[in-house]
């Protein structure tokens, strides 16, 4: 990169302000280089049935300004979901990830994309950080023509086949047997890659979870179930509906280990972590302790069951975004105005994209009756005047 | 004035005339290897007179008990080889696992049991644990298990124990497996069979004795086909391995003993298409799965009185098959539906809907549908024959219709 040089060195990087001499690179926004730098995690790892990873993370500059980017892109996005919404241009169910980036950055940094993921109603960043673009995102939330899944999904039918993004699910829990259906495709073809089922704290009671983690146990299956602790089910919080709201344990003869989801790092270094463990011995579950700054959903105001102060507490004291950012300035990675210019750029992303959006066409009226159907072998819904059924086989 | 069906004991073998035979003219154009594409092309109604070919044999009703009756069926000079009903599946199974490798099987006690019907017996030896597996009783989670690995490509065939036994993954079907493919905007397609034997049994009580064709019917995605003969079963098995749709395939308890000659060579049955049984004039009866075979009774003796009834297995439950059922209402002008699914909500319930909607100016007499009735299904055996529908109502229906 050109302005790795720049960056590598611990004295000032004034000088990125400037446009570059050597002229190979004309973005504005800063990038790091892969210099090591190693960092502890926030709060150690408690495990159960398994060792804990190490507390210090490997990470280098160029991966601490990814995080900060995309997630300064990821909250951007959401907070304009926000005012999308309330402009009544989405409408529906809209369930806001803010507060959660961490989780969806920090598990990417450790995977491939041939790994699968697999996620509930609240997917809009997981669908971005797998390789989703902005447009598609606002497009979909709109129910326009350019959006992922054509505008027929909607806001909890977000989909990424290339990049083994499985959506995308509304009901609450559903989404993990077929998580361990993806894992076993995988043991299956021998491909060698892990499946990540991601689940709330609300679905954590989930009678299928536990019959599918049981037969993932018992086939061995390469998945991984991650519970997004945010400690509220909707309107009820963890201890008011589960008697034991220790998830990481809740597999009882499958290991488990919790993880401070505030922090990318950690939750990078724990799904290395789980990977590695899936592919050798099974099943893991992973909580990340999270949060969510809105309410559940874009009907609920988010403050009936919890104080505003609990909420504003986390902001100021866990905030993932601000994590990365006093970590990038405390080991002079980037000047402060850098990042604000890092945030006004991707402000300005977005905005692009939502007008970008806005421009796609609605779907027209015959794609009611597409993709209901594969076609193939034949398979056409007959009216009363089909002459003649040809099956071809394959 | 209801005649009790003796059952148990009083197998009323089933001789059928030539022209019971399949319509469908099914031909293969090459011998089976990888790759052979096969033209399935099926006339235009026209009876298929093959005097070689694939004659129905001796039909039996009663299942329980595999009575073969004297003369045709132990001739080993025609072609084609003779098989119960469970190992016709399980010949289709079988060749399309070892046609394709990503087809899998998932259901309880499939595997080293050899399955609760001898369906799967003897593929987990042949195939291995991997590609037969034995699920613990999950039904909702291996069902969406089955949907997530046909997400990535795989082809599982997914077998309830009961059909019953999926209303516990009633949401995986209904939500995962018929619409990802729409959700996605076609990003993905779900190639899963889910299979199992349903219907009324022979005293087994109202939680194993249902009819679940009437629940599933309304999901939009999939693709419902009932089986009723060895012949069909095995050709409706490879034929939904091979969809790129769900396919959810209705066995019958009782069925699964009937004895036939079926084809050596490779075949498939067209998932949409009905089955013409026996052509006739009079009155169209539509029916499916085990009520063929009591309207195939009540049709010897309508034939008998003077009535020559038209019959159809309508086979394909979602969609219906209206073209062959459109030219026969426009054939014969009445319509008989016998169905062994309840009278709210069942297939004949849409299969009335749709007719009229289409053929209403075709009609002579309003549609008459003979169902079970509307009760959970009784342990004791006279209660449990009088919720099914019986030969001798499907006569007086006809009688009755045709006057």
């Amino acid at each position: 990169m050109a302005l790795s040089h720049l960056a590598a060195s611990a004295s000032r990087s004034s000088s990125l302000l400037k446009p570059l001499s050597s002229g190979l690179s004309l973005r504005r926004s800063i990038s790091g280089d892969n210099s090591p730098l190693t960092v502890e995690t926030s709060v150690p790892f408690t495990s159960h049935q398994c060792e804990a990873p190490s507390r210090s993370v490997e990470t280098n500059p160029k991966e601490l300004l990814t995080f900060f980017r995309d997630m300064a892109l990821m909250r951007r996005m959401e907070i304009a979901a926000d005012s999308l919404y309330k402009a009544k241009l989405i409408r529906g169910f809209c369930h806001l990830y803010d507060g959660q980036e961490a989780v969806a950055v920090g598990m990417e940094a450790a995977i491939t994309k041939k790994d699968c993921i697999i996620t509930a109603y609240r997917d809009h960043c997981t669908f971005v950080s797998r390789g989703g673009t902005l447009l598609e995102v606002f497009a979909e939330l709109m129910g326009r023509q350019a959006g992922c899944s054509k505008g027929k999904g909607g806001s909890m039918h977000f989909y990424k086949k290339d990049s083994n993004f499985y959506g995308g699910h509304g009901i609450v829990g559903a989404q993990v047997p077929l998580g361990c259906g993806l894992a076993f495709a995988q043991k299956y073809s021998k491909d060698e890659t892990v499946t990540f089922a991601l689940y709330g704290d609300g679905a954590a009671n989930q009678g299928q979870l536990f019959e599918a983690l049981n037969i993932s146990a018992l086939w061995d299956l390469p998945a991984i179930l991650v519970c997004e602790n945010n400690h509220y089910g909707m309107g009820t919080a963890e201890w008011r509906a589960a008697k034991s709201p220790a998830y990481y344990k809740r597999g009882d003869y499958v290991p488990g280990l919790k993880v401070d989801g505030m922090d990318a790092l950690a939750v990078k270094q724990a799904c290395k972590f789980a990977k590695e463990h899936a592919l050798k011995n099974g099943p893991i579950i992973l909580e990340m302790d999270t949060y969510r700054y809105h309410g559940h959903s874009m009907s609920d105001p988010g403050s009936t069951y919890r104080t505003r102060d609990e909420i504003s507490g986390v902001r100021q004291e866990r905030d993932p975004i601000e994590r990365i950012r006093k970590l990038i300035l405390s080991h002079d990675l980037a000047t402060e105005k850098e990042l604000k210019d890092v945030e006004k750029e991707v402000r300005k992303e977005v905005d692009d994209a939502i007008a970008q959006a806005k421009e796609s066409p609605m779907p027209e009226p015959s794609e009611l009756f597409t993709n209901v159907y594969a076609k193939g072998l034949g398979v056409e819904s007959f009216g009363a005047d089909r002459k003649e059924v040809r099956a071809t086989l394959p | 004035m209801a005649a009790i069906f003796q059952g148990v004991g009083a197998a009323a073998a089933l001789s059928s005339s030539p022209s019971n035979s399949f319509d469908s003219k099914k031909f293969v154009s090459s011998p089976l290897r990888k790759g052979a594409s096969f033209a399935v092309v099926r006339s235009d109604g026209r009876v298929n007179l093959n005097p070689k070919g694939r004659r129905a044999q001796q039909l039996i009703s009663n299942a329980v008990a595999t009575k073969s009756d004297s003369a045709a069926a132990s001739s080993s000079s025609k072609p084609g080889h003779e098989l119960l009903l469970f190992e016709a599946l399980q010949e289709g199974l079988e060749e399309e696992m070892e046609r394709d490798l990503r087809v899998c099987v998932m259901g309880e006690d499939v595997g080293h049991y050899g399955g609760s019907y001898k369906v799967t017996k003897g593929l987990a030896k042949k195939f291995g644990d991997l590609r037969v597996l034995d699920t613990p009783i999950a039904e909702n989670s291996f069902s969406g298990m089955g949907i997530g690995a046909a997400m990535t490509g795989l082809r599982p065939v997914v077998e309830g124990m009961n059909m019953g036994f999926l209303l516990l993954a009633f949401n995986q079907i209904s939500n995962n497996c018929g619409m990802l493919h729409y959700t996605s905007g076609g990003q993905f397609t779900i190639p899963i069979v889910i299979r199992g034997p349903g219907g009324v049994g022979r005293q087994l009580g109202a939680e194993h004795s249902q009819r679940l064709e009437s629940y599933f019917q309304s999901i939009p995605g999939i693709q419902m086909v009932a089986c009723s003969t060895p012949y069909n079963a095995k050709g409706l098995m490879k034929a939904a391995i091979r969809s790129e749709n769900p396919v959810i395939l209705f066995e019958h308890v009782l069925l699964y003993n009937l004895k036939e000659r079926i084809p050596d060579e490779d075949y498939i049955c067209n998932l949409e298409e009905a089955e013409m049984v026996r052509p006739g004039e009079h009155v169209t009866i539509l029916t499916y799965s085990r009520m063929r075979y009591h309207v195939m009774q009540a049709a010897k003796t309508l034939v008998n009185k003077g009535y020559d009834p038209e019959v159809i297995d309508i086979r394909s439950l979602k969609p219906f098959d209206l073209y062959t059922i459109g030219n026969s209402v426009k054939k014969t002008h009445r319509v008989l539906i016998v169905e062994e699914c309840m009278r709210t909500g069942g297939i004949g319930a849409s299969l009335i809907a749709a007719i009229t909607e289409n053929f209403n100016d075709y009609l002579d007499a309003p549609i008459m549908c003979l169902s079970s009735q509307d009760v959970p299904t009784p342990y004791a055996g006279t209660l449990e024959e009088v919720t099914v529908v019986q030969p001798a109502q499907i006569v007086t229906a006809v009688e009755q219709l045709c006057q």
